[in-house]
């Protein structure tokens, strides 16, 4: 399998100082389906020692996430007008 | 004060359509687009089905747009482990104007597309976020956009913001969605050259494929895969339901590339290099999960309204977007001339939508997005179908049985007769009848 790194590697991104996600980790504490961490295409979230992290600077702003999440703790809106993913080949 | 007549957000091709019909129909137009560009955030297979709906406006678009083949070979595999079976059909009727469909890529499409709209006379604002609706009296009035006096003002709004829809969410158009009714699509696109794509695909000249995979295409979640002809690249993916990509705890990269090592597939796909890798969630609940499409002011159009055709043999959703983007078109232009946009005028939208093709197909395969989900349909039936031709084709020495029985036997070991009947009148009240 290729590592999701090298296929982001092909993607433009505009990074954004401010994060277009945020999560409330409260309630990812109670979570044990983590469907966050298997759905995302580009495999931002990670369960590392009991607590959940991510990073938005990679996302491909799918919205996959949000949706997947039973818990409702992914507060996720667009990055701002302009910045994020620019697809250039699709 | 910055004051329109119709203020659309989002130029993907329901957007850029609706700007398109409206400038030249002589109305004051604002399209707003939150990439850097029209189509930077956009992503489809991609397939136009229906290329006549947008020569009305455009004739002849083709010879200019960057399109890249004419769909002239339409192929359906079910996939088992290590075989497949396939459906490949062409016709040489579909390789002439207005012709049946065209592979594209969308950040060239949807930026030809948007200047199209502008040299109309609409005004295209890149790089804008639309954070929310204004409302004067429950009436739609305009939108926020996320800058520095960012209120825009138009006495129609179309929402044209793509599968996530925020704005019919706020509108209380659209309910929060729920991850069966919504897939994943992961999508690589791969340079090949021209020549190579041809001789690989058969194909002369501009002619280009489609082809869907269903089965085991993306292991036991449910899903499909695609490949479809560029000019000078292929477009490959798999589109896989999130609830269920949830529950196998599968990730969808790695059942593409799983997809791309198939024994079926691998040699489609040989040597090329892989330029770009996208994402994008899309509507497929059909029929089952449409919003309300309009409010005084404000309409909904294409991927934001659901308008996504997903019926197994059938993924379309770019003519629905436009066609859909024409209608809130024409209802927008007779709201203007009577200078009414109640919610009983906007209603106008959906009436027009319903004889258009847009609810017809909806709503006459309103079961084919269930029958396609069916786990027998994902995971069994492929394999059994490869299963049954194996043993048709397997020549050992021994005597051969008739068909119908190697067919009969290879089948009832898997699903019992009673399921298998179910099945195939449920794929017939889907598709068929």
């Amino acid at each position: 399998m290729q590592p999701i790194e090298e296929r982001l590697e092909l993607v433009y991104f505009k990074v954004d100082k401010t994060p277009h996600i945020r999560l409330n980790r409260e309630k990812c504490v109670e979570c044990d389906t983590t469907a966050c961490v298997h759905v995302c295409p580009a495999g931002l979230f990670e369960l590392l020692g009991g607590e959940m992290h991510f990073s938005y600077e990679h996302c491909l702003e799918c919205g996959t996430c949000y949706v997947a999440c039973e818990r409702k703790a992914i507060e996720w809106e667009y990055p701002r007008g302009g910045w994020g993913v620019s697809f250039r080949a699709s | 004060m910055q004051q329109f007549d119709a203020i659309i957000v989002g130029a993907g091709p329901a957007g850029s359509s609706a700007a398109l019909a409206m400038a030249r129909a002589g109305l004051q137009v604002a399209l707003i687009e939150r990439g850097e560009y029209p189509g930077a955030k956009n992503v489809s297979g991609a397939a136009l089905y229906a290329p006549n709906l947008l020569a009305e406006l455009l004739p002849g678009y083709w010879e200019e747009a960057p399109v890249e083949r004419y769909l002239t070979r339409r192929a359906i595999t079910f996939l088992g482990q290590e075989a497949a079976v396939s459906l490949d059909f062409r016709t040489h009727h579909f390789s002439r104007p207005p012709y049946n469909g065209f592979t594209i890529l969308r950040p060239w499409f949807d930026r030809w597309l948007a200047s199209k709209a502008e040299e109309a006379g609409a005004l295209l604002i890149t790089s804008t976020v639309v954070d929310d609706l204004l409302y004067k009296d429950g009436r739609v009035i305009g939108v926020l956009c996320r800058r520095q006096d960012g209120e825009l003002y138009a006495p129609i709004v179309i929402a044209a913001d793509g599968a996530n829809s925020f704005l019919a969410k706020k509108a209380g158009l659209q309910h929060e969605f729920r991850p069966d009714e919504m897939t994943l699509g992961v999508k690589e696109v791969l340079r090949l050259d021209a020549q190579t794509i041809e001789e690989r695909f058969n194909l002369s000249g501009d002619e280009g494929m489609s082809n869907e995979y269903v089965g085991y295409a993306t292991g036991e979640v449910k899903g499909g895969g695609f490949l479809y002809t560029n000019r000078d690249t292929l477009s490959i993916g798999v589109i896989v339901q999130i609830a269920s990509l949830a529950q196998h705890k599968m990730r969808a990269y790695d059942l593409l590339d799983q997809f791309k090592q198939h024994p079926a597939v691998a040699p489609l796909v040989r040597d090329s290099v892989t330029l770009e890798y996208s994402a994008h969630m899309i509507p497929e609940g059909g029929w089952a999960m449409l919003p309300s499409l309009s409010r005084a002011g404000f309409m909904v159009v294409g991927d934001a309204a659901g308008f996504v055709f997903a019926a197994g043999l059938f993924l379309e959703g770019m003519n629905f977007a436009i066609a859909s983007g024409l209608e809130a078109a024409a209802t927008a232009q007779l709201a203007h001339a009577d200078h009414d946009f109640s919610a009983q005028s906007m209603a106008r939208y959906r009436k027009r939508l319903e004889s258009s093709f847009v609810l017809k197909d909806l709503k006459n395969f309103k079961r084919a997005p269930a029958f396609v989900n069916n786990e027998r349909l994902q995971n069994v039936y492929p394999e059994l179908l490869c299963e049954t031709m194996e043993n048709i084709f397997r020549s050992n020495g021994k005597p051969r049985r008739k068909i119908g029985r190697v067919a009969f036997d290879t089948v009832r070991r898997k699903v019992p007769l009673r399921t298998l009947l179910r099945d195939g009148w449920q794929a017939g009240r889907a598709l068929l009848f």
